[in-house]
């Protein structure tokens, strides 16, 4: 085996002791292309059975309007349940508060969005696709981690994970989140989505749009954004190296139109990933900040 | 960038405190490009806030906030590199024993172990301990690395002096190979480029040594084993009456058309499709997830193991194995706490401690009564049923379970089956 297929073949293990382990899981479906990849590790892991989890996708309302209809098509084709967490919902609802100000963004609010729906929905496991080379408050998620009744991650107290041998036992209103390619690197990931041919969004893909310039990175434009007097409206060729939401994803410029280009592209990257999300900012330590409280 | 045949290499890492393990992961990032400029950037802004001078390597590996305060590595922590030759995965963990625990869990996993030796402190207690989990945990290569050769005028005879005393101890303890470099992760000699400041070490640097080491174990004779994660049955479409058994090949090769034994009913079959991810397959090799079918209606369920008939694992009520405690709260005699061995489950009782290691003199302590977090000893377990294993040596798969408390659904220990 080459480190893809077994790379490959540990992440359809992991997804197996999850169908063997819990009663009632979901794949934490983002739209973005580590989602993708579990998602398509799931159809192998269980073939020819259909997937056995429903998709699970924490909506901000801000989207990119191409994610949503990537997401439709792929539960469908999939003939994979679809459910979906509404952030406004929860906004109208007054279980959370809008952020307010220029760099104000939802991505916070996910998390009580996320935590309510697994509790209402009794989900005991969500498959996120999550990689430890991401972030460093990653490095140390476990394969299988536990959240306790308040959906909190507690990275001092962590389940010892050894050999092959994964420990999904919970009490009831606990869950876990389980991430399959927590091994993989952003490259293994356009590497195997190359070689697989998988289908992602267009966004990927370079292409024209009207953008702005803020924080390092071109800002996609939408009904959500609000620009500061200086700011200005250009358009560019840029494709995104991660999806989320729309407000606070930034493009880079790109001419990579082809996997085989973006693959060629990533492999000479400079920068994270996530250096072009205005939420990983803030802090050095905001990821495990947001970790802790039981963000994805 | 040509990447087909690339393999992939788990190494661990372990040292003491200061002995410059996190600067040697750095530099091995560093040097091989595998550091992002926004991750430089955030490092030597932290570096200058601290009132280092420069860089300070160590700080790309500090993971957790409590940790990079405290500035010591507590947890096991992954990282990950390539060079256009392989895929690496390192396990970082803690070197001091309060940790035992996290070097175990760190080192069940790993195919090469990396041990930092201080080149003026020479063998000290932890460089033993390392490499006897390192051994314990049976890693097939181990590699000394004698660090900080700058601060000993990179002298030959220092090195020597040094790797001698520890070849003593690993013949000792019965380690066959061990293999030694002069290395200063501080200025970047031979970690990964060959350093002009030892001309008498002739062996290759850090790097190239993980590039070449053989990642898979070659041993063609652990039998069929296959442990059964799930049932698939579709029950529908043209999948109507397909039946198959979801696992990964964790012995032999196995191939359509060879014999198998169901394990615990002990029916034999015969293997007459393997279905990979998808496709149809003729054989699959070890580490691979496969689908496996058998000619015979035989009832097979999570927990059950096809194997070999005649190279078939041990299957008792009771077997003597090597135990870590990994959980705060100490061991209960007589308590009933949940084995997890492959994908099946039993409970089963911890009797007759045989001895307690003192993992500092390597001294086996007879008579033990009780175990706390971070102990090794060796003991008896009885299971409730009957389960099926093969001598971690062999197998560290099939060698191997953990026990989990019920009260509290804790992993509390990890045990290796001797
Ligand atoms: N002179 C010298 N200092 C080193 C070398 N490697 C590490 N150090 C220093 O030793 C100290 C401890 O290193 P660190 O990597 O944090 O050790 P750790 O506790 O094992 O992770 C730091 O001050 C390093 O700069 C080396 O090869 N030469």
């Amino acid at each position: 085996m080459n480190y893809l297929d077994e790379l490959e073949s540990e992440a359809v293990y992991v997804l197996r002791e999850v169908y063997a382990q819990f009663d009632n899981p979901v794949i934490l479906f983002s739209g973005g292309k580590d989602s993708i990849v579990v998602t398509h590790l799931a159809k192998k892991a269980f073939y020819p059975s259909r997937i056995p989890f429903p998709l699970l996708h924490i909506d901000t309302g801000h989207n990119f309007p191409e994610t949503i209809a990537f997401r439709n098509d792929l539960a469908s084709g999939l003939g994979c349940k679809l459910l979906v967490g509404s952030v406004q919902e929860s906004i109208d609802k007054g279980r959370v508060v809008e952020e307010q100000g220029k760099l104000a963004t939802r991505n916070a609010l996910q998390t009580t969005t996320l935590l309510d729906t697994l509790e209402e929905l009794r989900i005991d496991c969500a498959i996120g696709g999550g990689r430890r080379d991401e972030e460093k408050a990653r490095a140390k998620e476990r394969f299988f981690s536990h959240r306790d009744d308040f959906g909190q991650w507690d990275p001092k107290n962590q389940r010892p994970e050894l050999w092959n041998v994964f420990n999904g036992r919970h009490f009831e209103g606990e869950h876990f989140r389980v991430f399959p390619i927590s091994n993989w690197t952003e490259m293994d990931v356009w590497n195997y989505i190359k070689r697989e041919n998988i289908a992602i969004p267009s966004l990927y893909y370079a292409h024209e749009r009207e953008v702005v310039w803020r924080n390092g990175s071109w800002i996609p434009n939408s009904e959500y954004l609000v620009l500061d007097g200086n700011e200005r409206i250009e358009r560019k060729k840029v494709r995104f190296r991660t999806l989320g939401d729309i407000t606070i994803t930034g493009g880079i410029l790109s001419e990579a139109d082809t996997l085989e280009k973006i693959v060629d592209e990533v492999s000479v990257m400079k920068e994270t990933e996530r250096g072009n999300r205005a939420d990983d900012k803030r802090s050095e330590t905001a990821m495990e900040d947001r970790k802790r409280q039981g963000y994805f | 960038m040509e990447i087909s045949n690339n393999k992939l290499l788990r190494f661990t890492t372990a040292g003491s405190v200061d002995d410059g393990k996190s600067t040697l992961i750095g530099r091995l990032l560093y040097d091989s490009k595998s550091i992002f400029e926004d991750q430089i950037e955030q490092v030597e802004k932290t570096s200058k806030r601290k009132g280092h001078e420069g860089v300070d390597l160590a700080l790309f590996t500090d993971g957790l906030r409590d940790e990079r305060e405290q500035g010591i590595t507590i947890d096991v922590a992954y990282r990950y590199f390539t060079t256009p030759n392989r895929k690496f995965i390192i396990a970082d963990t803690p070197g001091h024993i309060q940790y035992t625990r996290n070097m175990v869990t760190g080192a069940s996993t790993a195919n090469a172990a990396i041990v930092l030796v201080d080149a003026r402190h020479g063998m000290v207690e932890q460089t033993k301990r390392h490499i006897f989990i390192a051994h314990l945990l049976g890693i097939p290569h181990i590699l000394i690395c004698i660090n900080k050769m700058d601060l000993v005028d990179y002298s030959e005879d220092r090195f020597y002096e040094v790797a001698a005393e520890i070849k003593q101890f690993i013949t000792a303890i019965g380690i066959e190979s061990g293999q030694f470099i002069p290395i200063s992760a501080l200025e970047g000699d031979n970690v990964v480029n060959k350093t002009k400041a030892m001309p008498w070490y002739t062996g290759d640097p850090l790097l190239s040594v993980l590039e070449h080491i053989e990642p898979d174990t070659v041993d063609h004779d652990l039998g069929l084993r296959f442990p059964v994660q799930t049932a698939l049955r579709p029950q529908s479409g043209t999948f109507r009456d397909f039946r198959g058994y979801a696992g990964r090949v964790e012995g032999n090769e196995i191939h359509v058309g060879d014999e198998v034994m169901v394990l615990p009913g002990g029916q034999l079959s015969t293997i007459s499709a393997i279905d990979k991810m998808g496709t149809s397959v003729s054989t699959a090799g070890i580490g691979e997830s496969v689908v496996v079918c058998i000619a015979d209606d035989i009832d097979v369920a999570r927990g059950n193991m096809l194997v070999s008939k005649h190279n078939a694992p041990r299957v008792g009520n009771a077997v003597r194995a090597l135990f870590c405690w990994m959980d705060e709260q100490p061991m209960r005699p007589n308590t009933k706490y949940i084995v997890r061995q492959c994908s099946d489950e039993a409970l089963g009782i911890i009797k007759g401690i045989g001895y307690r290691l003192d993992i500092n003199t390597l001294e086996k302590l007879e008579g033990a009564q009780t175990v706390a977090m971070n102990d090794i000893f060796e003991a008896e377990i009885r299971f409730n049923k009957p389960v099926f294993t093969d001598p971690y040596k062999r197998n560290r798969v099939t060698g191997s379970f953990v026990l989990i408390d019920p009260g509290t659904n804790r992993t509390v220990a990890a045990a290796m089956v001797q």
